[in-house]
């Protein structure tokens, strides 16, 4: 198993989906997105959600965020069934959307404070803008920060809850290429150094290979589990690793993308 | 040609220092200017007699209130030039120019020509007699129109906020809300003002009631369309950090909405002026509004004058606080949108 060490594992929740289905009413004409989808996810795990764009990938995370509730089937975090949002499931979602009338520093403080914790764990807010690297951009305005510098900033708002499961949804979709490399491997250590269980939603296949430790291919709209490939390279990974080429030779064939590689 | 580098060199100094002093120069010509167009006006006011059935007592004191002007503004740009600021100065200068010429041209055609018809058209020497000879009822009117605008105000926008919020959140709220807020809301305000003299006890509350209605309506109606706005993923995101309605509502639907209630303060304010003024005309025995009535009825037109003199540096001086106000309240917008 590709973990964080076993040391963190206790910090990481362990989440199950159990055939779950969902669809949306457009028009009275039922659309359905995900179909019978089945995946469990190990405490402390790095998995991936590779599929084609508007295959239903981020109304999964949604799901498993608790912001909307499935069709059919079961979500359970930790044996427990997921009722609605809660802050130990955060989502960083592709765009940042912080706050623009709040200051970075208060962005951050956003979920400290929405639970009445904000008095007690202030220095907490400032350590999550160490981590991400904003520690001096505390008091600007989120128009003045760049792309990179806002998803960073968002990343922070969700580590100060100190998350057992980070949802993240194409976050680094928005960035420049150069940016999102550098912002990978952050990702990668702090999910390293946090231990809690990453869900990745992407359709950058080396974003997927780079990260995760099992990444799993889901079809075209209605979505269902297509592939699993489990990725062992140790970490830090890497980008020239043959085996990651050899990976993505698999994953694109699963794509169906295959003759060009 | 025969210069040595040297020369060069030190002569450079001395241009740029007579640059300089041509700047400073050329940016004391608009104050100047100002100086000398006010200190025209006086003259013009003292040293032109008056056509004799004019008959106005405050000549010589509104020559010496422009020559006082002119002095003002001469040591603001003394000040200025001595320390900060000269560009404030040099920017209102072609307005305090024009003005000065403004008064000259009205002091000529009133008191010295006589082109203007009488009373209608009185010099500027007489409105300041009116407010001079008169300033006991006209202070007592500024006070008290303010204190009915100042209460109706807020009680409207009070009012109004909180209802645009209940509807823009509340499904039950828009629900009984919207329908009478379709209804009554294009209604102006002033329409109400024969229902609202008869039901209120006192004419005060009554206007207070009108100036209330008038400044509620787009306040609410834009409270609630800023409620409505508020970007989905904003909820999104508090909801996953565990915030509950109450947050939802008090630190994401109205911060998000602010921009938009300011929109429909300014609105709800300029209304409330209108509403002001007609309550006083007709129904409140004190004000503003019904000292320009009253003034109007004993064909005094100075006072009338004076009083809309009056009544215009309130209304502009209450924008203009509102103004302050918003860029307080909403300096984060700065670098997203222009003011």
């Amino acid at each position: 198993m590709v973990a964080a060490g076993d040391d963190h594992s206790d910090r990481g929740a362990a989440l199950t989906i159990r055939e779950v289905s969902h669809r949306f009413d457009l028009d009275r004409q039922p659309l359905p997105v995900l179909d019978r989808i089945s995946l469990h996810i190990g405490r402390g795990e790095f998995v991936a959600l590779l599929g084609p764009s508007g295959c239903g990938k981020s109304t999964l995370l949604r799901l498993v965020a608790g912001l909307d509730m499935p069709s059919a089937g079961h979500l359970l975090v930790e044996d427990e069934g997921i009722a609605g949002p809660d802050p130990s499931r955060v989502v960083v979602f592709q765009d940042p959307t912080l706050y623009p009338w709040r200051t970075v520093w208060r962005n951050v403080a956003l979920g400290l404070e929405a639970r009445g914790l904000l008095r007690m764990h202030r220095a907490r807010v400032a350590d999550a803008l160490r981590l991400v690297g904003l520690a001096g951009f505390a008091n600007a305005y989120p128009h003045q920060l760049s792309g990179g510098m806002a998803q960073r900033a968002a990343l922070a708002r969700a580590l100060v809850n100190d998350p057992k499961l980070l949802i993240l949804d194409e976050p680094l979709g928005q960035l420049d290429s150069l940016t999102r490399l550098t912002m990978q491997g952050e990702l990668v250590s702090l999910w390293q150094r946090a231990g809690f269980t990453a869900l990745l939603v992407t359709h950058d296949v080396e974003e997927a290979l780079f990260l995760a430790g099992r990444v799993i291919v889901l079809s075209e709209r209605p979505a269902h589990v297509r592939a699993e490939i489990v990725n062992e390279l140790p970490y830090p990974r890497h980008r020239g690793d043959p085996h990651l080429a050899e990976l993505r030779h698999q994953v694109f064939a699963h794509l169906g993308l295959d003759a060009g590689w | 040609m025969s210069s040595s580098a040297a020369d060069e060199v030190s002569s450079r100094p001395r241009a740029a220092s007579g640059f300089a002093a041509s700047v400073a120069a050329r940016s004391l010509l608009g104050p100047s200017a100002a100086v000398a167009a006010w200190l025209g006006a006086a003259l013009l006011t003292a040293f032109w007699p008056d056509k004799p059935d004019g008959d106005w007592g405050y000549t010589g004191d509104f020559a010496a209130l422009c020559a006082v002007v002119a002095l003002v503004v001469a040591l603001a740009a003394i000040a200025a030039a001595r320390f900060a600021g000269m560009r404030r100065v040099r920017r209102a200068a072609p307005w305090l120019s024009a003005l000065a010429l403004f008064i000259a041209g009205w002091e000529t055609v009133t008191a010295k020509l006589g082109w203007l018809p009488l009373p209608f058209f009185p010099p500027p020497q007489a409105i300041l007699e009116a407010l001079i000879d008169d300033w006991a009822r006209l202070g007592q009117g500024t006070i008290a129109s303010f204190r009915l605008l100042a209460t109706g105000y807020l009680v409207g926008a009070a009012v109004g906020f909180a209802a645009g919020v209940a509807i823009g959140w509340s499904r039950l709220a828009a629900y009984w809300i919207h329908p009478v807020l379709r209804f009554i809301g294009p209604l102006p305000a002033t329409a109400w003002l024969p229902f609202a003299f008869f039901v209120f006890p006192s004419s005060f509350s009554a206007s207070i009631f009108l100036i209330a209605l008038a400044t509620g309506f787009p306040v609410t109606v834009l409270t609630w369309s800023g409620v409505a706005g508020v970007s989905g993923a904003y909820y999104d995101i508090a909801r996953t950090l565990g915030a509950s309605q109450r947050f939802l509502v008090l630190k994401v639907a109205i911060p998000a909405a602010m921009p938009y209630v300011f929109v429909g303060l300014f609105m709800g304010l300029a209304n409330s002026f209108a509403v002001l003024v007609v309550a006083e005309m007709l129904g409140v025995k004190a004000g503003l509004g019904w000292y320009l009535q009253w003034a109007q009825g004993w064909a005094a037109y100075a006072n009338m004058y004076a009083a809309l003199l009056i009544m215009a540096c309130l209304c502009s001086g209450l924008i203009t606080l509102l103004f302050r106000l918003r860029d307080r309240l909403l300096s984060w917008q700065k670098g997203l949108v222009r003011w």
